[in-house]
């Protein structure tokens, strides 16, 4: 089958600004994308294009097989939730959501049994007849999803649509469009600059800098194996370490040379990985820095290390150090014992662990 | 509807505006631009003849006192509207019970045409039985107050009677702009103790330096075109003492037939409101494009 | 667009003596007082001349109340007062009026919707050099139009005529409406355009349903502000009408300079009332929008 989504080549300029430069990418029903990447990394713009909302300067967009290049929006059978929910001020929320369906002319009682339907899934029957000055912000992002939904369409977009709630209610709307992408079996594609709902949510991820793709893949692949150092240092809170370090070969593995503050550097073996060059940078999560009694795999390694700073964060107690002239996140078990100032034996877990270029910032492993 | 009908409806709505303004605006500045560079009297003629028309401008005694009317008018209006109009935007922010009312009092003959602006004033200041004529009448039979028939003094009565007008309007614009200041701002010159006055002369009024603008701006502009007030105030007399620019080039236009002086003052007219709003305009338009 | 009408929070404490401040307030309210008066005092001129007989006014002063109220002024100024060599009042002339600024206000206001729709919400390359074209040209002085548009107007064959003063002020009344609806649709965001698109709305359909419902406080604000403009217009009244077809501005003009007869001043102040009070009477209704018009033209954003 032909995939639901597909973007070929696709370039965008305002003026002499490019930004989206040959953008590839494509999804199969059923597949839940989420374009991530900072502010102004072209992600919208991306979407706005998928929506037929922005002309494209050079490329194609297939839609369910069909060519949608230069189809207006409303014949691409798409349906769009927006960040600020753009729902119509001076009509009730039940006419907002039939507003579609009135506008292409679908007859009474269908607008009505699909309301109706939507509503209930959605639990907003008690809504219908307010303005949408009368609702709460999740109440509004509710409709807004309604409004989508009622249209039933091929693909489902989405810009940034809980970047204005409040955290607990965020956590909670997230559940349920992940909820609602299961029940639904539907495509969707996802707007955010926030790496974990991009994580939580996507079953495909595309990171996005300066209106170029860095990385495509699944959110494992993504935080496992970034494909580079942006995509490292983006996905993932706290941050992956990225320490520089040196490198040489010894007996078919690797050492790894960290330099500390005071004292002789970490050295530390990487029984893979053979083939690098001798400066590197090394990618290690905060969850692959631990206490040597938790350690998960027998080859991790113990170094002692001078904590500058202990962050307890309820479940977890993060530790802050300096190595390789950087500052290192560790996460250790909320009852640690670790102290700033203190040397704490630290198991190092190298069987994730990256490496990149320094000079290309490109993954080496 | 077509595709292309409907990609380019919004052009499509602009363009009999777009048309208008191309024509009835600059195509019209520019008939009247190039009528100006030459010989027309009472019906135009299109043959350039170099600066003719300003030259007669310029040696035009007549047009001489306008041009100083609207430099002393102006001035005077300008700067006394604004003191004005700040004075009573300050008295007004100091919680004033009565401050609705009030301000609709001051703010009330802006809504009205400068025609009868000037028939009250015209009226008022008549010397036979006005202001002069009142004050006599109380016993001081040495008062004098014939401004309105005075040569020398009636183009300060189309001042007072425009300042009358404007003035409130000017309040309006300062009091918005007294009370979009950031209370926090003032909050804190109040914890850190600075006078009330204070406050306003270094914090609260430093920052209204764009409606300060605005507002001269707005009352320069009404200045240069101010015609009906005169029409109806003095008529541009005694003689043409009180004539500005504005009556001027109605008198050559549409009493004395001579289209050539009517359009030379017009784009004298033009150009001294460039000069003052262009650059207005410019850093206005560059501002909201960020 | 700014609302003067909110006043700041309890603030300003001072710490002078009780006494001092009592006096500092009983100036200010005096200080307040006396220019209430300076704004009154030509109204209130205006309104008892009116009642006055002619013998009062030139034996009484200025600001006497009238012994004795007549509204002979009012009739002759409304019926049969001398405007040049017609004397019917102005009554036909207000009625001119009327019959120029409710069609004009109506076009200019729609058209300047229209335009603003399309500045702040179609954005296309050139639009906004379009609008900077329009809001130039609310700048310009219209004496520097008044000769070709006269003869244009001959030309069209609407010289002189009613429906040419009504093309004259819609022409020039379409930059401020342009900038009033283009001021405040730009302030609602663009992704309700969008999601209207997606909806499967057009042009019209999102203008209609989406942008006018929103749009009564705008509207009230431009058809005011347009109304009192072309109400109070004298200048195109004066050089593109002919004697019937005037606009009541003009009639007053002409009954007030006009040389011939007794001055009446009671019969002008009757009639400067008159061509004053729709313009004051919307004031007094719906004063916030006049002010807000007034400021939106001249205040940011």
């Amino acid at each position: 089958m032909a995939p639901i989504l597909e973007v070929k080549n696709l370039f965008k300029n305002y003026g002499a600004t490019e930004v989206l430069k040959d953008i590839n990418v494509s999804i199969e029903e059923g597949d839940f994308l989420v374009l991530v990447g900072p502010s102004g990394c072209g992600k919208s713009t991306l979407l706005n294009c998928i929506a037929g909302l922005e002309p494209i300067s050079g490329g194609e967009l297939f839609i369910g097989g069909q060519n949608m290049t230069n189809v207006s929006p409303k014949d691409r059978d798409i349906a769009m939730v927006f960040q600020s929910y753009a729902l119509y001020p001076t009509m009730t929320v039940a006419k907002n959501i039939t507003f579609g369906m009135k506008v292409r002319g679908i007859d009474q009682a269908t607008q009505d049994a699909k309301l109706k339907q939507v509503a209930a899934q959605l639990q907003i029957e008690p809504l219908l007849h307010r303005k949408p000055g009368q609702l709460s912000g999740g109440q509004r992002q509710r409709v807004a999803m309604g409004r989508a939904l009622v249209r039933d369409p091929k693909l489902f977009l989405f810009d940034e649509p809980l970047s204005n709630l409040d955290a607990k209610l965020r956590v909670e709307m997230r559940t349920e469009i992940k909820a609602l992408h299961q029940n639904l079996g539907a495509s969707m594609v996802y707007v955010t600059h926030d790496q974990i709902e991009a994580m939580t949510l996507a079953t495909k991820i595309v990171v996005m800098k300066g209106g170029i793709i860095q990385q495509i893949g699944s959110p494992a692949e993504i935080y496992n194996r970034p494909a580079n150092l942006f995509v490292a240092d983006f996905m993932g809170s706290p941050a992956m370490n990225l320490i520089p370090a040196k490198t040489r070969r010894d007996n078919g593995g690797t050492v790894i040379e960290i330099a500390r503050k005071e004292g002789d550097p970490i050295v530390l073996t990487d029984p893979k990985n053979a083939d690098l060059p001798e400066d590197v940078i090394l990618g290690v999560r905060p969850e692959d820095i631990a206490d040597p009694a938790s350690r998960t795999r027998d080859d991790a390694q113990v170094a002692e290390c001078v904590i500058d700073i202990v962050e307890p964060a309820g479940a977890d107690t993060y530790v802050v150090m300096q190595l390789g002239g950087k500052h290192v996140t560790a996460r250790l078990h909320a009852e640690t014992t670790a102290k700033a100032g203190v040397a704490q034996p630290l198991a190092f877990d190298l069987g994730k662990v990256s490496y990149f270029a320094p000079e290309t910032g490109q993954r080496l492993n | 509807m077509s595709k292309w009908l409907q990609d380019n409806m919004p052009k499509i709505v602009l363009a009999p505006s777009f048309v208008a303004v191309m024509v009835f605006v600059y195509g019209f500045i520019g008939w009247t631009a190039w009528v100006s560079l030459t010989r027309s009297r009472l019906m135009p003629r299109y043959e350039l003849d170099s600066f003719i028309q300003y030259e007669r401008l310029a040696t035009s005694p007549r047009f001489e006192t306008a041009m100083v009317n609207l430099f002393i008018f102006g001035t005077l209006f300008i700067v006394i509207a604004m003191v004005l109009g700040l004075l009573l935007a300050i008295l007004l922010d100091q919680k004033i019970r009565t401050e609705g009312a009030l301000r609709t009092i001051y703010l009330y003959p802006m809504a009205l045409s400068m025609i009868v602006t000037g028939t009250a004033w015209k009226w008022i200041l008549n010397p036979g039985l006005g202001l002069e004529a009142m004050v006599q009448g109380w016993g001081f039979e040495s008062f004098e107050f014939d401004w309105l028939v005075d040569p020398d003094m009636a183009i300060y009565t189309i001042v007072i009677a425009a300042i009358w007008q404007s003035s409130g309007f000017v309040m309006a614009l300062f009091l918005a702009g007294l009370r979009s200041v950031d209370e926090e701002i003032i909050k804190a010159a109040q914890v850190d103790g600075i006078p009330h006055w204070r406050v306003y002369t270094a914090i609260i009024i430093p920052s209204m330096a764009p409606i300060f603008l605005s507002a001269f701006i707005v009352l320069a502009h009404l200045a240069i075109k101010s015609f009906d007030l005169v029409i109806a105030l003095t008529g541009g007399g005694p003689g043409y003492a009180t004539d500005l620019p504005a009556t001027y080039m109605y008198a050559m236009a549409f009493s004395r037939g001579d289209i050539g002086q009517a359009a030379s003052s017009a784009m004298v007219m033009m150009l001294v409101v460039f000069a003052i709003v262009v650059p207005y305009l410019y850093s206005e338009l560059r501002v909201k494009d960020d | 667009m700014t609302d003067i009408s909110h006043t700041r929070s309890p603030s300003m404490a001072r710490n002078q003596s009780p006494t001092v401040k009592l006096v500092l307030r009983v100036v200010l309210y005096i200080l307040l007082g006396l220019f209430a008066l300076f704004y009154l005092m030509p109204l209130f001129v205006m309104i008892t001349t009116s009642l006055k007989s002619l013998d009062e006014i030139r034996t009484g002063d200025l600001i006497s109340l009238p012994r004795e109220v007549t509204l002979d002024a009012w009739k002759t100024a409304w019926a049969t007062a001398c405007t040049g060599i017609q004397c019917e009042g102005v009554r036909p002339f207000f009625w001119n009026s009327v019959l120029i600024a409710i069609p004009a206000v109506m076009i200019s206001t729609l058209v300047g919707a229209l335009n603003g729709y399309v500045v702040a919400q179609w954005r296309f390359k050139g639009a906004n050099i379009f609008f900077a074209l329009m809001l130039f040209g609310c700048f310009i002085p219209f004496q520097v139009v008044l000769l070709p548009m006269a003869r244009v107007l001959g030309i069209m064959g609407i010289a002189g005529t009613i429906p040419g003063l009504i093309f004259v002020h819609v022409i020039y009344g379409l930059g401020f409406t342009t900038l009033f609806f283009r001021n405040y649709y730009v302030s609602i965001p663009d992704e309700l355009t969008k999601a209207a698109k997606v909806d499967g709305a057009g042009f019209f359909r999102i203008f209609w349903s989406i942008f006018l419902p929103l749009s009564l406080p705008i509207i009230v604000v431009t058809v005011i502000w347009q109304f009192t403009q072309i109400w109070n217009d004298f200048l195109f009244g004066v050089s593109f009408s002919q004697a019937g077809t005037q606009p009541v501005t003009v009639a007053l003009n002409n009954i007030v300079n006009s040389t011939t007869g007794v001055k009446e001043y009671n019969v002008d102040m009757a009639a400067a009332i008159i061509a004053a009070l729709p313009t004051l009477l919307v004031y007094v209704v719906a004063g916030k929008y006049f002010i807000r018009g007034l400021t939106a033209g001249s205040v940011k954003g």
